[in-house]
């Protein structure tokens, strides 16, 4: 049908695969995102500590040859690179990305329940699960792009510079870092996802996040201090992670809860994403 | 043919109530009207059949697809207009019918294409380029009819399509729909309760009440059948001159002095009536068609108690 011609003809031509069209949603909410000049810039301020960390792997594997630029022989690495150094790396990295996923996360299916948009996707061969997964790529790529990715390029730099043998006794590190960078994104991505679907506002849905996060610590501390126990650290979403990432980077602090509750208490939080999810996200909602 | 819709004692409960009751008829037409007052159920029929809801009793049919087992395969080849607002705010008119053309399975190129072509159909031609939030309601209701109609669907089911529009809009909206209907390529189902858009533009009507199948008429039969209900207000008429209009075949009944109903059997003209009422030196004063609108239609069914709906059990091909 040409334009000029403006009569109504149906279509015969082929169609795409159902298993690939959740990915329309992310190119498109990509295209809105990258709109923002605050947030292109933010997004390429994410790959700064990356370059910082690999300079610091080049320092520590070549850390004679600057040495002798200076006239000193003899000198060592003031750190290692190993399962402490990676943790470092990605709680820097999951801070930027939770400022990532407070910028973009909100706004993701807020929108679509403030217009009343659900209908015209579920009416289409698109179920619930593909919206889902459709909106929750947008943040798994974005922050996968800033989190576990350059965390393995690091970890393949430290190998090349390092040699066999410290890939061969520290190859534990590059699952630790694409295990806990998944934990990360997906309770996030969720978090963000369900708070989005529930408080259907935008602003109200970032700083709601905001609060888990903090006001939750906060909370967790208060409860702590005044009744002289341990278990508040359980809504203290940060600590949680704490305590995840220490057994995975292998690291020698000590945490007050144990590990297997701090699992159990994440799996509880993606659970009631999930079910939040599946109450919200509704072609119509039914008046009892 | 395969039928277009087919209702086989489909019940739906909502919220404890059962909302749709033992719905049965096969409804074939190229366009469809679904009628009825507020609540009587006409847009939890259409949830149903795109899969929103599920039957708690009986199952619906859609091109012979089951929307119990088929969803999927129904949602493939249907486009929905929805009644409410529905839209994405921060996208523009033509990034927004895109994009649900691809979900609905067109390849990128053809999805673009396709959606410019739809906006220029449905004359949002210089405003595709705007974002869809800053539309007036009318431009939003032809924003969601782009959107329906983007990826070319076998079925268009319009929910209230005319709502907020005014009388030009309206008028536009309806003859888009004719179009729609003239092109062959599309069938259409149109909720609602304005008796003016089902009677300019459907076939064929189902009146819905309290949940169940009140009425359903062919509007095109009872357009020729209404045809022929004729009224005279003559002077000198009597038993006799009945007995000769009779004796011509029509049926005809003397309901007051000088006052005749008849109607018109096959091959009989209006001419043949003045030759009788000459022969006989009566005179016609006045000559009437009174004809059902479809407004006639809705209220009688509305007056009706609920008792043809279970009639509609053993109802063939949708007559009650």
């Amino acid at each position: 049908m040409a334009v000029y011609k403006r009569s109504y003809r149906g279509y015969a031509g082929s169609v795409t695969s159902e298993w690939s069209r959740f990915a329309i949603i992310p190119r498109y909410a990509y295209r809105g995102l990258f709109r923002s000049k605050i947030m292109t810039a933010f997004f390429v301020i994410c790959f700064i500590p990356p370059l910082v960390f690999l300079f610091l792997i080049y320092l520590a594997n070549n850390i004679g040859s600057f040495a002798r630029v200076f006239g000193v022989t003899g000198a060592t690495s003031p750190f290692a690179v190993d399962g402490e150094f990676f943790a470092t790396y990605l709680g820097i990295q999951a801070a930027l990305s939770f400022v990532l996923t407070a910028f973009v996360g909100p706004g993701l299916i807020s929108g679509d329940l403030a217009n009343r948009a659900l209908p015209l996707y579920l009416s289409r061969p698109f179920t619930r699960a593909e919206y889902v997964i459709g909106k929750m790529s947008v943040l798994l790529m974005l922050l996968s792009l800033i989190t576990w990715v350059p965390g393995l390029i690091l970890f393949g730099a430290q190998g090349v510079m390092g040699g066999r043998e410290w890939l061969s006794h520290n190859v534990w590190v590059a699952w630790a870092v694409f295990a806990g960078s998944w934990i990360w994104i997906l309770v996030i991505s969720l978090l963000a996802l369900a708070l989005s679907a529930w408080v259907k506002w935008r602003i109200a849905a970032g700083a709601l996040l905001l609060a888990v996060f903090f006001v939750a610590a906060g909370f967790g501390e208060a409860i702590n201090a005044v009744l002289e126990v341990h278990w508040g650290r359980l809504i203290n979403l940060m600590y949680l992670f704490a305590t995840v990432w220490n057994r995975l980077f292998r690291t020698r602090e000590t945490f007050e809860i144990s590990e297997a509750s701090a699992w159990l208490m994440l799996g509880l939080i993606c659970a009631a994403c999930l079910a939040l999810l599946k109450r919200k996200l509704r072609a119509f909602e039914v008046v009892k | 043919m395969t039928p277009v819709i087919e209702l086989d004692g489909l019940a739906v409960d909502l919220g404890g109530r059962r909302i749709l009751d033992d719905l049965r008829c096969t409804l074939c037409a190229r366009t469809i009207g679904l009628l009825g007052p507020n609540g009587a159920g006409k847009s939890t029929l259409i949830n149903v059949l795109l899969g929103f809801h599920k039957p708690a009793a009986g199952t619906a049919r859609i091109f012979g697809h089951d929307v119990r087992h088929d969803i999927r395969k129904i949602r493939n080849v249907t486009g929905y207009m929805p009644e409410n607002d529905a839209f994405i705010a921060k996208m523009s008119a033509v990034s927004y019918v895109c994009l649900m053309a691809e979900l609905s399975g067109l390849p990128r190129d053809a999805a673009l294409e396709r959606a410019h072509e739809a906006l220029f159909y449905v004359g949002l031609g210089e405003a595709r380029y705007r974002k869809v939030g800053t539309y007036s309601l009318g431009m939003r209701q032809l924003a969601k009819l782009a959107q329906a109609i983007a990826h070319g669907p076998k079925l268009l089911i319009l929910d209230e399509p005319t709502n907020g529009l005014d009388p030009p809009a309206r008028q536009r909206m309806i003859r888009l729909i004719r179009e729609m209907r003239e092109s062959g390529d599309m069938n259409i189902i149109l909720c609602s309760h304005l008796l003016r858009d089902v009677e300019e533009t459907c076939e064929e009507v189902l009146i819905l009440k309290q949940g169940r199948i009140v009425h359903y008429a062919n509007l095109e039969e009872e357009r020729r059948a209404n045809r022929k209900f004729i009224e005279m207000e003559t002077v000198g008429a009597n038993g006799t001159f009945a007995g000769d209009i009779e004796k011509l075949g029509c049926a005809c009944a003397i309901t007051a002095s000088n006052r005749i109903k008849l109607i018109l059997s096959e091959g009989v003209a209006i001419r043949d009536l003045y030759q009788v009422a000459k022969d006989r030196n009566v005179q016609i004063r006045r000559l009437s068609y009174r004809r059902d609108s479809l407004e006639d239609i809705f209220l009688k069914a509305m007056e009706s108690n609920l008792a043809p709906s279970s009639g509609a059990k053993g109802a063939a091909n949708g007559r009650l």
